[in-house]
């Protein structure tokens, strides 16, 4: 009797099986969901990016996340707290002009979007054990997708925003005259700061740097524990990226309607 | 008393094959494994199905089970509606041999192509030391069953049959993962051969060998992505590369055979297990001794005892003298040099 399975050279083919997928669950509704979801902050944050006004609260001292640090001259007055370094911008350069780019790159290129937006957006592959539409892949070996092995960078520049944000966060905590005091808004920007550091800490990119990269963590046990820390946040990281979302378009929303006097700060103090 | 229900399972071979439909029976507590056997026992003896220790740790019986990779053993059918049809087929990625077998030698290939484990060259078996946590990561990915479901999984390969040459897939990487933060393997050429051999550079990090694995190991965000990074740092990263050229970290790296005290056992007083000399010089492989002339008996009716003649010779008897047992190193020079290194 010859064993079929030890049989040399015999050139076997995959079992032919002509459906797509054999999945009976609504595979399609998780990648629908955060492609909405996706699509709805790239569409709102564009428009919001260009409209260049109802950014800033002049009593209350709030600034959007998506405008800040402004460094314009077209800037509102009170609203660039870092300087004017940049002259006057023409309508098509948005004020966030420096931090914009830095924490879009920083999304575009997290290990986490890039889940998500393969799966809704270029359908590679749309869900697990569902065949891809594509001829042809070549995954991230070649560029652009290439590019993505830059997170790193775009990490530590957002590092640098989220220090600035935080300033921003600080600045919310004043009150008409100056002094101490606290509204809705500043609880908003409180609390949406604190999704980013969360976001930004729970990177991979900062896994990696703050100790995945080394080999015998006995040798570095303060490195150790901060991977330690790093990676318990990092298990959230998928949580604080989608929460972080909405909490920007919350924030940005919240300082707009109050910037343009569609509702009135709620104050609790000063 | 069970009821039956339905059942639809890919029946055919590598020329061609159908889903054809069953009623089985199934009762309280069963697996789809237990439905599979009952259908062998009943209406399909000849249905093939690989399987061994129902019991999740053999990694056999992988199997897509309503077009989910899972391990049949350990799919529960009370996870399934009662009157729902439960479509069970063979894992697509590999060639089919017959029925829910597969050919997963590809599997295999690409782990002959990894380099082994390599330590420090001036360290011996009984000399290993390391530290519980520089080895807690790596030891993640040994709870890996090899039941490849993540390779299946995977669109890389799954999706683009031309991609197998080049992928060597997420079962692979934790491998390399896991060699790669091992405290004693002295390999530096990990993470390039991760890239240029592997084909790291193909995930694309949807998490679907993560979502399949049954052992629950963080098979992306604790391997797959370090690794990335580890590539980056190597490839792309040109501060870190300069750091490295600077600080000739290059050069501390290169040389293996240094352990530090605080890893390693002390240099002097090498820790060995008692009777057993680790570092005798390769005796002559020992060969069964037969006389010239001599022929061993092939059956048993014309042997002089029962049972087969041993290979190790008839005057080998165990356990061996300890004197006479030896390491030799696979990157020993009096060896055939065919070494990992």
């Amino acid at each position: 009797m010859s064993i079929t399975a030890m049989r040399p050279g015999a050139a076997r083919q995959r079992a032919a099986i002509a459906a797509r997928t054999l999945r009976a669950d609504r595979w399609w509704l998780g990648p629908l969901m955060i492609g909405i979801v996706l699509a709805v902050f790239v569409g709102y944050s564009t428009i919001r990016i260009f409209m260049a006004k109802w950014y800033w609260v002049d009593g209350s001292h709030y600034l959007t996340p998506l405008y800040s640090p402004c460094l314009s001259e077209s800037c509102v007055p009170g609203s660039a707290h870092l300087g004017t370094p940049l002259p006057k911008l023409p309508f098509f350069l948005p004020l966030g002009i420096i931090a914009f780019p830095v924490v879009a790159g920083f999304r575009v290129t997290c290990y986490y979007y890039r889940k998500a937006y393969y799966r809704s957006f270029w359908a590679s592959p749309p869900a697990c054990a569902v065949a891809e539409p594509h001829k042809r892949y070549s995954g991230e070996t070649r560029l652009p997708l290439g590019l993505n092995n830059s997170h790193r960078y775009f990490f530590y520049f957002a590092a640098l925003v989220l220090l600035i944000n935080t300033y921003d966060a600080t600045q919310a905590l004043r009150g008409p005259d100056g002094d101490f005091g606290i509204g809705l808004g500043s609880v908003i920007i409180w609390v949406n700061l604190a999704m980013l550091a969360g976001y930004t800490a729970s990177c991979h990119a900062c896994r990696h740097v703050l100790g995945g990269r080394l080999k015998h963590f006995s040798r570095h046990p303060l490195r150790y524990r901060m991977w330690t820390f790093v990676s318990k946040l990092n298990t959230r990281h998928a949580t604080f990226a989608m929460v972080s979302l909405f909490t920007v378009i919350f924030t940005d929303f919240y300082i707009m309607a109050v910037s343009a006097g569609w509702f009135s700060d709620l104050r609790f103090y000063n | 008393m069970g009821r039956k229900r339905r059942f639809r399972v890919w029946r055919g071979d590598s020329a061609g094959g159908s889903i054809n439909d069953y009623q089985v029976e199934v009762n309280d507590g069963e697996v789809v494994l237990d439905v599979i056997h009952r259908l062998q026992a009943t209406q399909a003896p000849d249905l093939a199905c690989r399987w061994n220790c129902k019991a999740g740790k053999c990694g056999s019986c992988s199997m897509e089970i309503n077009g989910m990779p899972r391990l049949s053993c350990m799919t529960r059918m009370s996870t399934f509606e009662e009157n729902a049809t439960v479509t069970i087929t063979p894992l697509r990625t590999f060639p089919v041999i017959r029925d829910l077998v597969t050919d997963v030698s590809f599997n295999y290939q690409k782990a002959r192509e990894m380099p082994a484990f390599t330590p420090p060259d001036d360290l011996y078996p009984g000399e290993y030391r390391m530290q519980q946590i520089d080895v807690e990561r790596s030891q993640e990915f040994r709870k890996c069953i090899e039941c490849f479901l993540c390779q299946n999984t995977c669109h890389v390969i799954r999706d683009h049959e031309e991609n197998k040459r080049a992928f060597a897939g997420p079962r692979l990487f934790i491998r390399a993962a896991e060699l790669d933060m091992h405290p004693l393997d002295a390999r530096r050429d990990r993470k390039e051969a991760a890239q240029a051999e592997q084909g790291l550079g193909y995930c694309n990090i949807t998490k679907c060998c993560t979502e399949v694995c049954p052992e629950h190991i963080k098979i992306t965000d604790n391997a797959i992505i370090p690794m990335k990074e580890r590539v980056v740092d190597r490839r792309y990263d040109p501060v870190v590369r300069l750091g490295h050229r600077i600080f000739r970290r290059d050069q501390l790296t290169a040389a293996p055979s240094r352990p530090e005290p605080a890893v390693h056992a002390p240099r002097e007083a090498p820790h060995v297990p008692q009777g057993v000399t680790w570092h005798t010089p390769p005796a002559a492989t020992a060969i069964a001794s037969i006389l010239p002339g001599e022929r061993l008996s092939a059956t048993e009716f014309t042997f002089d005892r029962s049972g087969a003649a041993s290979p190790f010779g008839d005057d080998v008897s165990f356990p061996l003298p300890v004197e006479q047992l030896r390491y030799q190193r696979p990157s020993d020079p009096s060896t055939d040099g065919s070494g990992p290194e």
